[in-house]
């Protein structure tokens, strides 16, 4: 069992996981499992399936509390945060892109990309214009009125990384984004991804078990049997 | 591959004369291409002359030469560099990873650092070409994808070595018991 990561030492960071542990049941999903993301930047979790990339994100993330260890954002400590609290700091501060099902299949694209910041208290009109901003730039205007069952696969998860983005996160979580889609699809989302993110300064997480996906990002750290390490391969 | 660097790991093992060098190479790493006998002699001789391995004594009996060779100090740095320097990242790179990993478990030392420098460097080049690609027109793109597509092939392959290590190591253990 070896894990093994290139980490950012130069940098403060911005979201720090520190050897957390989580069990589901006997299955241990992550054993003194750390990350590190500074601002602005991307780093890629690899690792076979099962090997605890995507319990890792949940518990950096703040959606999953880990049975021990310690997560740390922003000068704050995730784990003993409440729920409400862990959920208004993912709602303001996170994006999240998950490989699908993540839009709301009654609404349509446009509604789904501006439903943040209506649930941030933006009235429609702003909202839906910020929406629309973010539609033309992801050239989806097309699927604007459209709901995401209605579109291609490359258009909804195109739909999905605007939503992530709309309300300006500072850290992006994106679990397998490409996923479900194919070769040329799958680069257009990454590239959309990684040149927006540059653009606002947002740092993403970024779990794939497929290296041209990784290679998107400033580094990479393996997670292997539920493990990380740092500073093997310098 | 280098077969100065095989036949330098498998002399970890010790002393051996070039005919069991031979027997020991084509079983772990020769399958489809076994050394010719004036290989192993022509690389010996330049392995002696380097002093990366010396002489250590002449049986008699018939046959060419009955010499049997030991790795030296010098030697052993030159295997351990070679082992710990990953490969640079081209396409078909398995015969000379594959014979890396087999020679680290051979020689007691950890494959899995083997795989995991190697992975690093890959990714590294992957990010270089990742980025010349999002820079570049479409030309760049198509050059740059054919070389990505061979490099993640690649890393599939580390990563199912690294899942299958240990029952790699078993299988060479098994192997060697074998020959002696």
């Amino acid at each position: 069992m070896s894990t093994h990561t290139t980490d950012s030492l130069d940098a403060e960071p911005l979201l720090q996981a520190t050897e957390l542990f989580k069990a589901f049941g006997l299955t241990e999903a992550l054993d003194r499992a750390s990350l590190s993301v500074t601002a602005g930047e991307t780093v890629a979790v690899m690792g076979p399936s099962g090997s605890g990339k995507s319990t890792l994100l949940h518990c950096a993330a703040g959606i999953m509390k880990p049975d021990a260890g310690s997560v740390r954002y922003d000068g704050r400590e995730l784990t003993t945060l409440s729920d409400g609290e862990r959920s208004e700091l993912r709602r303001t501060e996170f994006g999240f892109v998950f490989q699908f099902g993540q839009l709301v299949p009654e609404l349509t694209c446009l509604e789904n990309i501006a439903l943040p910041l209506r649930l941030g208290g933006m009235r429609r009109k702003p909202a839906e214009a910020e929406a629309e901003h973010w539609l033309a730039t992801f050239d989806v205007t097309d699927a604007a009125h459209k709901r995401p069952g209605d579109v291609s696969g490359g258009q909804t998860q195109r739909v999905a990384v605007a939503r992530a983005l709309v309300t300006t996160p500072r850290v992006i979580f994106a679990d397998e984004p490409t996923g479900a889609l194919d070769s040329l699809n799958g680069e257009l989302v990454m590239r959309l991804l990684t040149q927006a993110a540059r653009d606002s300064g947002a740092a993403i997480v970024l779990v794939t078990h497929e290296a041209r996906v990784a290679a998107y990002a400033d580094r990479e750290v393996i997670v292997r049997d539920g493990r990380t390490k740092t500073g093997v391969l310098a | 591959m280098s077969i100065g660097h095989a036949l330098l790991a498998l002399l970890e093992a010790g002393p051996r004369h070039g005919y069991d060098l031979k027997r020991a190479y084509d079983t772990h790493l020769g399958a489809d291409r076994p050394l010719h006998y004036g290989q192993v002699y022509s690389t010996l001789s330049r392995l002696l002359r380097n002093g990366l391995v010396e002489a250590v004594g002449r049986e008699s009996g018939d046959g060419p030469d009955r010499k049997r060779y030991a790795i030296t100090d010098a030697g052993i740095t030159d295997v351990e560099a070679w082992l710990a320097a990953p490969e640079k990242p081209e396409v078909y790179l398995q015969n000379v990873l594959y014979a890396k990993v087999v020679l680290a478990l051979l020689s007691g030392r950890d494959a899995q650092r083997v795989l995991d420098a190697q992975r690093a460097e890959h990714l590294k080049h992957m990010r270089e070409l990742t980025k010349r690609k999002s820079d570049g027109d479409l030309v760049d793109q198509l050059i740059c994808d054919h070389a990505l597509f061979h490099l993640e092939a690649d890393l599939r392959w580390l990563e199912l070595t690294t899942a299958r290590i240990d029952q790699l190591a078993e299988q060479v253990r098994t192997t060697t018991e074998g020959e002696t």
